[in-house]
């Protein structure tokens, strides 16, 4: 037997290597450049006043979106406590309990259906169920938007978490005598736990950028935050809002809100990675 | 053995009266041996897969039972009977009779996490709890009694010990379980199960992860505790059978083949099955 050349598959090998290289530095250099523009441009609007005024009308020095990037935490931070509670448990049913079931068949599919819903849509949704009933525009249906974002997430990440423990733990901890219910919750939320916590950390970072649901729900206000009832003020709205308007003294806050969010969700992510995935193989 | 004097404290029956004789024995090494379990006509089934035929079984107390058998022959399937533990999964069921002391655990009253406490297990590979080497022991005592701090750490330093593991984690009791070695590891387990002091341990092929030292030192752990417990040992190491066990049971693609004395099966087989599995001719 003659072994076919060689030649030709060592070219394949090297053309191969040489797109994927590309494609792989490719991506990466846009996420560079990205990062590059928006602390380039950024970085200037960022100063102690940016954390602690209010917006100003445009030409007028001294603005800063100290109420937009509360509005944002305090969405952001109910959102998580809506949706992380309903998600570990969705999570925990589809992961412990109704593997093989019917219901844990369509939750499952509807979650992921869910997950991959453009995010405007759930903006549009929000808009019909609250804004339209309650009558106007609030911080709650913004955070309920956010929220049905964050749901999916949180409970497909917990059962892929779940079901990454194996089983001998489940049966060695029922072998010692302990009901279900504490197995589940002392013994295998336990071992699943950094990557619960990574899931909901990504979860967070995930909704903290949206604009198109707050759009619809939380709009965006110019003062304080007074009530969760009105229209409340957030960066990504308000990045949406000043980088459209003609003022460069908004579109360098614009460039800044940009900055802050791009820093906060590199920064979760990060935690994510780096504090809670070590221990996951 | 000490009970624990708690009004929680679960009442054992007492031993002997429904225990039954193993009559057929012709050379138990005691003259006088009691069954703390009997198997009678148990099936056992996966969906519509039956992978137990019609195993009768007694496991005589305080003694070490070893079950051997080829790969796949149900050898495991049949132990985790013994403490219900197949019902986690919903395809499976056993049917028959398994009797511990006298009382048909398979009926639907039993008490699960009582027959557990009863009955504890080990598994192939060890399992430590995500938690300090310490919670790992109190675990099982939290679950099942009530009792002061001071007690608790007592029993858990008492269960080490008879672990033979204690002068290799006192000082490190704080630390996580799963940073000990794999032979530690099946030690800290064989602790956490007898902490709850149960009558019954199951071994599911308990050595088969860990290396040759740690294996010698389970086997005489074995040793120890069959003074203490009634003890059944899966192995697929023949001379682990032969070295630990009183009795053994010889399984084949889900029957009992043969069961008798450790010396008879090993020295004098009545099946031809029995005598090539043994001689290494096949499985």
């Amino acid at each position: 037997m003659i072994p076919r050349p060689y030649t030709g598959r060592r070219i394949t090998n090297l053309l191969v290597n040489v797109i994927s290289v590309t494609a792989a530095v490719m991506g990466i250099l846009i996420l560079i450049w990205i990062t590059y523009m928006v602390i380039y441009r950024g970085l200037a609007a960022i100063n102690l006043d940016f954390f602690t005024k209010l917006p100003t009308p445009p030409m007028m020095p001294g603005g800063g979106l100290a109420n937009a990037i509360l509005g944002t935490l305090v969405m952001t931070v109910l959102a998580t406590l809506i949706a992380v509670p309903i998600g570990l448990l969705g999570g925990i049913c589809l992961g412990e309990f109704g593997q093989q079931s019917r219901v844990a068949e369509v939750c499952r599919f509807a979650a992921n259906v869910l997950i991959g819903m453009p995010s405007i849509i759930i903006g549009i949704f929000v808009y019909g169920l609250l804004v339209i009933t309650m009558g106007n525009f609030s911080g709650w249906a913004g955070a309920v938007a956010l929220a049905i974002i964050m749901l999916p997430v949180v409970a497909r990440t917990t059962e892929d978490m779940l079901r990454m423990v194996p089983d001998p733990l489940r049966e060695s901890a029922l072998a010692m005598g302990a009901p279900r219910w504490k197995v589940t919750l002392s013994i295998v939320f336990r071992a699943a736990k950094s990557g619960i916590i990574t899931g909901v950390l990504l979860g967070v970072a995930r909704v903290s950028g949206e604009t198109a649901p707050l759009l619809f729900t939380a709009l965006n206000s110019p003062y304080m935050i007074s009530s969760l009832s009105q229209p409340t003020p957030n960066l990504t709205v308000t990045i949406f809002n000043y980088a459209m308007s003609p003022y460069e003294d908004w579109q360098q806050l614009a460039w800044g809100a940009s900055l802050l969010i791009t820093v906060s969700v590199l920064a979760l992510t990060l935690l994510a990675r780096f504090t809670f995935g070590e221990q996951k193989r | 053995m000490n009970t624990v004097q708690t009004p929680d404290n679960p009442v054992a029956p007492p031993l002997a009266i429904k225990s039954l004789e193993i009559a057929e024995l012709t050379s138990a090494p005691s003259p006088k041996t009691t069954s703390k379990i009997v198997a009678h006509h148990l099936d056992f089934f996966y969906g519509e897969h039956q992978a137990l035929f019609d195993n009768n079984l007694e496991v005589a107390t305080n003694r070490v039972t070893a079950i051997i058998g080829p790969s796949g022959c149900g050898k495991s399937t049949h132990i985790r009977v013994y403490n219900r533990v197949f019902q986690m999964y919903r395809d499976q069921r056993a049917t028959g009779e398994v009797l511990l002391d006298g009382q048909n655990i398979l009926e639907s009253g039993t008490d699960l996490l009582e027959l557990r406490r009863r009955v504890g297990m080990i598994f192939q590979k060890p399992t430590p709890f995500p938690m300090s080497i310490f919670d790992n022991i109190a675990f099982g005592l939290k679950l099942h009694y009530r009792m002061t701090k001071r007690e608790t750490s007592d029993r858990v330093e008492d269960a080490l010990r008879k672990a033979a593991i204690w002068d290799e984690v006192k000082d490190v009791l704080h630390k996580p379980g799963t940073a000990l070695s794999g032979g530690q590891q099946q030690r800290l387990c064989i602790a956490r199960a007898i902490v709850v002091e149960p009558e019954v341990l199951l071994m599911d092929e308990p050595c088969s992860a860990i290396d040759p030292i740690a294996t010698n030192k389970i086997e005489e752990l074995i040793n120890v505790l069959k003074e203490m417990y009634t003890i059944v040992i899966v192995t697929h190491n023949m001379q682990q059978a032969a070295r630990v066990s009183d009795f053994t049971a010889f399984f084949f693609e889900g029957r009992i083949i043969e069961f008798g004395t450790t010396k008879q099966i090993f020295t004098n087989p009545v099946h031809r099955q029995t005598e090539e599995y043994i001689t290494g001719r096949f499985g």
